[in-house]
């Protein structure tokens, strides 16, 4: 089985390379880009039946660091 | 006084905390992070600055799973003394012996300059060497430094004086302009400035030299 977990800035954490990469867009041309946020996708490959308990344990001892980072857990 | 310096792969400030405890008297043993336990009647656990695990991840956050911290938190948690410096003190932010977490610097860049830091607390074993208020310079050398943490707990550090250190001049987006900050029970320090590169006249200054003087003096009373 595959997981898919997305690791976010948790809202309020201000986002310095989302940040620039919002400026960047304007600069391109791209207007009305009001907010960039970036994070980061991490895709697993499980032993079929493994727990989403498992999945969650994973994300909060290392996949995310839940001072600053949010996550979701996708299982495909 | 014994000290002990966690060697990661990717660790480039190790050589030069070990010359910076040695000088002050400490006898240094060096520890690869692959080992599970500490030396025999270690007093203080260096965690020292570089690119430990390629920052893969998060700054620290594989650093942090290795066996060698699973016996620097028992350490800790015995009341033993923990110094983690630049890439050091983003592993105890992720092992969770001190609070916040280290993000990308405000201005995006890697900063690699002196910068003037003021002693907030002489309350501990790190800094009692300095009196609260004394400005050092010491050398800084990160691209994520940009210490965060939530408004509860930065009002529990303000009130417990566990700020150690803070900028003269924000270089990097810290919240409050923090530099260093103490656990609870003071004797863990992190703090992204380097001290072990302020020991020696020919690198530029010896601000540095009290941190590692007043800590080993400290210890080996202890």
């Amino acid at each position: 089985m595959k997981a898919r977990v997305y690791v976010m800035l948790k809202n309020g954490v201000l986002d310095p390379q989302g940040e620039a990469v919002r400026h960047a867009l304007g600069s391109l041309g791209f207007e009305g880009v009001n907010g960039v946020r970036q994070g980061k996708v991490i895709e697993l490959d499980l032993a079929d039946g493994t727990p989403e308990a498992t999945i969650n344990a994973m994300c909060e001892k290392l996949l995310a660091n839940t001072v600053i980072e949010s996550y979701r857990v996708e299982v495909l | 006084m014994r000290a002990a310096v966690i060697v990661f792969p990717g660790s480039n400030c190790d050589r030069d905390m070990a010359v910076a405890l040695k000088a002050a008297g400490a006898d240094v043993d060096m520890v690869w992070h692959k080992d599970a336990s500490l030396p025999d009647r270690i007093d203080l656990v260096a965690i020292p600055g570089g690119f430990s695990f390629g920052d893969y991840l998060r700054c620290g956050a594989i650093a942090a799973q290795s066996p060698i911290c699973r016996a620097v938190v028992a350490h800790a948690d015995r009341g033993g003394y923990v110094l983690g410096v630049c890439n050091g003190f983003q592993v105890l932010t992720e092992t969770g012996l001190l609070p916040g977490a280290l993000m990308r610097n405000a201005n995006l860049k890697f900063i690699c300059k002196n910068v003037d830091l003021k002693v907030e607390t002489s309350e501990s074993a790190f800094t009692e060497g300095y009196n609260a208020g004394d400005l050092v310079g010491y050398p800084i050398a990160h691209h994520d430094g940009n210490y965060t943490v939530d408004d509860a707990t930065l009002s529990a550090l303000q009130s417990e004086d566990r700020i150690a250190f803070t900028y003269g001049d924000n270089p990097n987006g810290s919240v409050a302009d923090i530099a260093g900050v103490l656990s609870e029970n003071r004797r863990v320090l992190g703090m992204m400035p380097h001290p072990e590169r302020a020991v020696d006249a020919g690198h530029g200054g010896t601000d540095g030299q009290a941190l590692f003087r007043g800590l080993v003096g400290q210890l080996a009373q202890a």
